[in-house]
């Protein structure tokens, strides 16, 4: 342990004074900077290493160490684990996982392959993604597509138990990471589109049994919320069973609020944050009571929740957008940090929504702080309230107010939000956000649509395009101070940033890119310094760690999701970008180039299809010793 | 008479400007079909009947998930403005009442059975008048308008 931060001993000291063991081994293995021990890099969600050899200076000697085929195409979400000498990596449906030895890079120790009912994957909405596994008690946990969570033991890659957490054939499935705390193993549920009831479920980490599930929607008791004291806007919620009565009839059963986001810990609060997406059918009108949508918050749909991991219950929520009318899915993660916000340190939350908007919370109370836009395009409401915590909306962006049948244009942003689930990362030195973020508009019509159990439950119809009279790519990385609610830079990208961030002690920002870049930025100024063609686009999520002493880079490249399918193929003429037609699947191209006042010769690009393909590879970069 | 047969030589596209000849009343265009009773579209100054525009919609409320935006396909699924040059109004059926699997190239892909689904039974003529339309290169890419507003 060369390098250890003053943020690290910091942290350190404050997960030791956290109370009865967090989970001691992922503790243990997170205060080591030469791991990379949990998929967010810590409880807090940063993304951060303390590891300072690649510097500024040197990072355009990055090269490429060694690489490995997963052997599945598909996109591949999540990243590697690294503990002491070994990285475990994992793939999309049918979720191997791999257990590579370090000392001997690229060998596989072990290799885990599950056996699923393949009609499954028809209800994976996005891709057949998965957003990796978590290491803890010399267990490996993967939540599987097909709604199985497994412990495997991390020497052998041998299952030790399985528990089943939902159904597919009512349009369940399992996409996100677990998160393990103490000696409970979380995991969420995947499902928005098919009228899902979204909920988040605590195994035992020995047995699998589970110990709790908290609902999104319907009753108190359910969703494990206590109205007289679940605090809501700094005062407790009052109101009871809002789960219930902020829906017409019965719709809350099958309310959506999935989820497959991150999950993040403070060990000191004793608190798991997590977020809650969009409400069932993208038909708001389906959704209204009364025809009001006074009446119509769709609780806890779209919800930053805070919950204690023992139990379940709710210490305080926060609806970000209450009465959804454009699949703004809240499920995003929520990055833990102790910023200064006028003048006084206080221990935070932020979480930068698929809306736009980017939260500051206390993240003991649930205060609402900042909320400002992190893309100044987003026009669906003009602030947020912060008294009631409420948006403004903008009737003519409302798909509500502009009713079924009727086609809503020019919503920005589009409904693969201003982010999606591609995690972003905090820098303790520099006290700022680096975000990888969507540039992206969408014209959205509802319409009526009927529930059947396992069958898709959407009821709109989107179009998306690059936002109009910007710079025409589709994508930003962006530094962002969440004390201020400010931008302090912003990098145009080609394509929608899908990929995790990842900040470091050495100065250097890393990300991925669709077409399948690894670039390097100084966290400074955002400038680039490096950039390496990987073989497949990147919607993985980047990490660092050290072996024998040195710090490696490593990614995993597959380019898919809903980035890679739904959007790639699908941007239409109506902007001009006509030229995504056909994305991942070249050879119809028949487009004219995006319209461009930027990006240099991002006019002259035809398709994600010419850039890359699938292929799910791991990439280990390295500095090579000087000669 | 002689624009019936041509309409169903052409297998149902009445394409710009062939509308123009037909009077076609408020109710065929909700929902035309050839004389053979397949479903069939009309494409005029690219403004669609009802019924394919209804397929656009349903379409892509739930198919394009898989197949992509406006059926050219995905690496998930079939670029289907190719497969309803090859499949008839009764393969299309069979295979989107009753699923169907095969190995493909990028691993397995499933298409799975819709034959409890109201969303598509109930817009079934529809959404393959949507993508015959697509198929047949009648009509192209993103959101057509509907014929009368």
């Amino acid at each position: 342990m060369k390098v250890l931060s003053r943020w690290l001993l910091a942290s350190v000291a404050v997960l030791a004074a956290g109370s009865a063991s967090a989970n001691d081994s992922i503790l243990k293995n997170q205060a080591n900077p030469n791991n990379w021990a949990s998929q967010l890099g810590n409880y807090a969600g940063q993304r951060y290493s303390p590891l300072d050899q690649i510097t500024t200076n040197n990072v355009k000697n990055l090269q490429v160490a060694w690489s490995f085929s997963t052997g599945v195409l598909r996109g591949h979400e999540g990243g590697p684990i690294v503990v002491g000498d070994v990285m475990y990596i994992h793939t999309p449906f049918p979720n191997k996982v791999f257990a590579l030895d370090l000392n001997n890079p690229g060998r596989v120790i072990w290799k885990y392959e599950s056996v699923q009912d393949p009609t499954v994957i028809p209800v994976m909405c996005c891709d057949t993604v998965n957003r990796g596994v978590a290491v803890a008690d010399g267990k490996v946990f993967l939540a599987q597509a097909d709604n199985t969570l497994v412990a495997l033991d991390a020497k052998t890659g041998k299952e030790l138990w399985k528990a089943k957490n939902g159904d597919h054939t009512k349009g369940e499935t399992l996409t996100a990471a677990p998160l393990v705390v103490k000696d409970k193993v979380f995991v969420g549920i995947s499902g928005g589109e098919f009228g899902v009831r979204g909920h988040l479920t605590a195994y035992d980490t020995n047995s699998g049994k589970m110990v709790w599930r908290a609902f999104s929607t319907g009753p108190d008791t359910d969703v494990k919320i206590d109205p007289s004291k679940t605090m809501m806007m700094g005062k407790p919620i009052g109101q009871k069973d809002l789960g219930v009565s902020t829906w017409p009839g019965e719709e809350w059963k099958r309310g959506g609020g999935t989820t497959w986001g991150w999950y993040t810990y403070d060990p000191d609060l004793n608190l798991i944050y997590y977020g809650t997406g969009n409400p069932g059918t993208w038909n708001p009108v389906q959704r209204a009571v009364d025809k009001d949508r006074n009446k119509s918050d769709n609780k806890w749909s779209m919800t930053i929740f805070a919950r204690d991991p023992d139990t379940g219950e709710a210490k305080w929520v926060y609806q970000k957008t209450p009465f959804d009318e454009w699949d703004f899915d809240g499920v995003n993660e929520n990055i833990l940090a102790d910023i200064p916000i006028n003048g006084q340190q206080r221990k935070v939350l932020v979480n930068f929504d698929r809306n736009g908007f980017a939260y500051t919370l206390d993240r003991a109370t649930g205060e609402l702080l900042v909320a400002k836009k992190f893309d100044p395009t987003v026009n669906w409401a003009t602030e947020v309230d912060m008294t009631t915590g409420r948006p403004k909306v903008v009737d003519k962006y409302s798909t509500f107010a502009n009713g079924e049948d009727k086609n809503t244009t020019a919503v920005c942003p589009a409904a693969l939000g201003t982010k999606d689930q591609q995690p972003a990362s905090f820098s303790p030195d520099t006290g700022l956000f680096y975000v990888p973020t969507n540039h992206i508009c969408m014209d959205y019509e509802p319409f009526s649509v009927s529930y059947t159990a396992g069958q898709a439950y959407v009821g709109s119809t989107v179009s998306m395009y690059p936002t109009p009279n910007s710079h025409g790519g589709m994508g930003n990385f962006i530094a962002w101070d969440a004390a201020q609610g400010k931008i302090v830079w912003s990098r145009p990208e080609r394509f929608a940033v899908w990929s995790g961030a990842l900040s470091t002690k050495g100065g250097v920002a890393y990300y991925g890119t669709l077409e399948g870049y690894l670039v390097a930025v100084d966290m400074k100024d955002g400038k680039e310094l490096w950039r390496f063609k990987t073989p497949s686009g990147i919607i993985g999520n980047i990490n660092t760690y050290t072996h024998n002493g040195k710090q490696y880079v490593a990614v995993l490249s597959g380019v898919g999701g809903w980035a890679g399918i739904g959007l790639a193929a699908g941007l239409t003429q109506e902007s001009g970008a006509q030229a995504w037609h056909n994305a991942v699947h070249p050879g119809h191209a028949e487009g004219t180039g995006v319209a461009t006042a930027g990006l240099g010769a991002v006019g002259a690009h035809q398709s994600l299809g010419e850039y890359t393909q699938l292929g799910g590879v791991l990439t280990v970069f390295h500095v090579p010793d000087q000669k | 008479m002689l624009t019936k047969r041509r309409f169903g030589l052409w297998t149902g596209i009445l394409a710009v400007g062939f509308g123009t000849v037909v009077g076609f009343t408020a109710l065929a265009e909700d929902a035309p079909v050839t004389p053979d009773g397949t479903p069939a579209y009309i494409v005029k100054d690219g403004q669609v009947d009802k019924g394919t525009y209804n397929g656009y919609r349903r379409f892509h409320a739930t198919c394009h998930t898989c197949h992509g935006f406006d059926a050219s396909g995905s690496s998930f699924a079939p670029n289907l403005t190719d497969s309803l040059k090859r499949l008839s109004y009764d393969d299309f059926k069979d295979v989107v009442v009753n699923g169907r699997q095969n190995q493909g190239a990028t691993g397995d892909r499933v298409m799975p059975s819709f034959g409890l689904d109201p969303n598509i039974m109930e817009h079934l003529d529809d959404i393959y008048r949507y993508l015959k339309a697509r198929a047949d290169g009648a009509l192209p890419g993103g959101r057509p308008q509907r014929l009368g507003g």
